[in-house]
């Protein structure tokens, strides 16, 4: 088996492991306290601005803003790694079909693979950290993916044997 | 026609013979799919679009509430708004769990033939695999209409003990899977088994190659565009909404507070397109990648072949881009984006044609012979 397939076949099956394995642990501990803590601090904001409580009815609600923020990311986070796992994993099984040399195609790979452990890896860094620096390894993270998307159609549509 | 990888013609009529675990996994894969699918299209226009409508009067409901100073009513929306809410999820879990069970089926099996198992093994890992592919998704349709009825346990009823039993049962087939393959690659056989489905170079399977990578790339643009442009003024937009509609109601204003609830669906409406353009474009993208493994089964016309891929592809880029459009267009924007879905149905259902038409010239050869 070539390095670019090795890269893909087995980094993608260890990113979906590890994405299954993050989202059971976030769903049995987290997930469903958080859903309930957003629903309830909801119908609180309005029950409290109805009884005229308006300072505890804005703090409800911005507790529902943070909760939600932390929410999105959360699942934004393990559903990509374990979706760009399978994409990986998939890709592998065919990259010896993308036509170019095979030093150019484990830059692809390689790509793909820092890509697809950074990008959501940054998505989750911005739960901790509402900086600048998770923003920009999300960043670096979705463009080496873009790059490695690209040259990889481009590879297979050269393909031709 | 005719497969070009290493693999002889009786290793190829061996590998999908009837019954075989591929062609359990390939045939059970594509239906699943495309159950999933039409159960999306169905739940679509007839369940989530009203849910959405009776979501937003119960939003409207909680926000005279507070105008009218009564926080029981408050309270009896938001309980609405949660029952609503599980419908809606339930529905959608269902539909995009067969999916994603109909692309796992077309993944594993690709993995056949490095499985270190005997075929009757590889056979009951298949039976078991569609049949938890199949029950959890039933389980989870039914979970809103079953509710607790009949069940021993608090907050869990019948309904959801089905569906994780499902997804328990598929669970179980993937680990066992995943070490077969394990097991066949420790062993490094001299011999290599040679598969056709990795050596077709067809113009059909180039084109889903490449078109399905290009639809990922696609949908990671617009996620990245999506992300960078937006997120984080819908997140605040969001927000400001939500206080806007307590405090304008609170105050009297009622305008104004029916105003926010009405900017809120809005809101609501523009982040559920982007996130379905972008979730379905890479879907698709995936599937294509996927369905261009198996085009050496597909016993079509080159030219038929052909004209299935590009309409798949079509379809693929056609409903994402026309949801995207549904709130400046609105409803012919809707038809659009579901007559591209129609067309990618229409595609897969072509395709699983070919594929049966392969098993009925596989079997009979086998029974002249």
């Amino acid at each position: 088996m070539t390095t670019s397939r090795k890269l893909l076949i087995f980094g993608g099956l260890l990113l979906a492991v590890w994405g299954m394995g993050y989202g059971i642990w976030y769903a049995v501990f987290i997930e469903h306290q958080t859903l309930d803590g957003l629903g309830s601090a909801l119908a609180t904001g309005f029950m409290r601005a109805a009884e005229n409580r308006m300072a505890e009815s804005q703090a409800a609600l911005a507790d529902v803003a943070a909760r939600s923020f932390v929410y999105v990311r959360q699942v934004d986070a393990h559903g990509h790694w374990i979706g760009l796992g399978l994409l990986l994993l998939i890709l592998g099984i065919a990259f010896d079909r993308v036509g170019f040399a095979e030093r150019v195609r484990t830059y692809i790979a390689m790509a793909l693979l820092a890509g697809a452990i950074a990008f959501p890896f940054g998505v989750l860094l911005e739960t901790w950290n509402r900086g600048g620096v998770p923003q920009a390894i999300a960043v670096i993270g979705s463009v080496l993916l873009i790059l490695g998307l690209s040259g990889t159609a481009w590879g297979f549509a050269r393909s031709d044997s | 026609m005719s497969i070009r990888a290493g693999a002889s013609a009786a290793q190829t009529a061996e590998r999908f013979a009837p019954f075989s675990a591929r062609r359990i996994f390939v045939i059970g894969g594509i239906a699943l799919i495309l159950c999933g699918m039409i159960a999306g299209d169905i739940f679509a226009a007839f369940i989530l679009h009203p849910n959405a409508n009776r979501i937003g009067e119960n939003l409207l409901n909680a926000t005279r509430a507070v105008a009218s100073h009564n926080p029981q009513a408050a309270g009896a929306a938001f309980q609405n708004i949660g029952g609503l809410l599980e419908n809606r999820g339930t529905k959608v879990d269902a539909h995009s769990h067969m999916i994603g069970f109909g692309y796992i089926a077309l993944l594993v099996a690709l993995l056949q033939p490095y499985l270190a198992f005997a075929e009757s093994v590889k056979k009951f890992l298949a039976k078991l695999f569609v049949f938890g592919a199949i029950l959890l998704p039933v389980g989870v349709f039914l979970i809103h209409y079953v509710g607790l009825a009949g069940s021993p346990f608090a907050a869990i009823g019948w309904a959801s003990v089905f569906a994780d039993f499902g997804g328990f049962l598929v669970w179980v087939v993937c680990l066992c899977e995943l070490a077969g393959m394990a097991t066949y690659f420790r062993a490094r056989p001299a011999i290599r088994v040679s598969d056709e489905l990795l050596g077709d170079y067809s113009w059909a399977a180039r084109a889903l190659l490449s078109g399905g990578t290009l639809l990922v790339l696609i949908g990671f643009l617009h996620g990245s565009y999506y992300a960078g442009a937006h997120l984080f003024r819908y997140e605040a937009e969001d927000s400001e909404l939500l206080s806007a509609m307590t405090t304008r109601a609170a105050a009297g204003d009622r305008a104004a507070a029916l105003q926010a609830v009405a900017d809120y669906g809005q809101l609501q409406g523009a982040k559920a397109v982007n996130v379905a353009a972008h979730a379905h474009v890479i879907e698709f993208g995936v599937l294509a990648i996927l369905l261009a493994f198996f085009q050496p089964y597909v016993f079509l016309s080159e030219r038929w072949r052909r004209t299935w891929a590009v309409v798949l592809l079509a379809g693929s880029l056609t409903l994402p881009v026309f949801v995207l459009l549904e709130l400046q267009w609105g409803l012919l924007a809707g038809g659009l984006a579901d007559a591209g879905g129609l067309l990618v149905i229409i595609a897969l259902s072509a395709m699983l044609v070919g594929i049966w038409r392969y098993t009925g010239k596989l079997d009979s050869a086998a029974g002249g012979s």
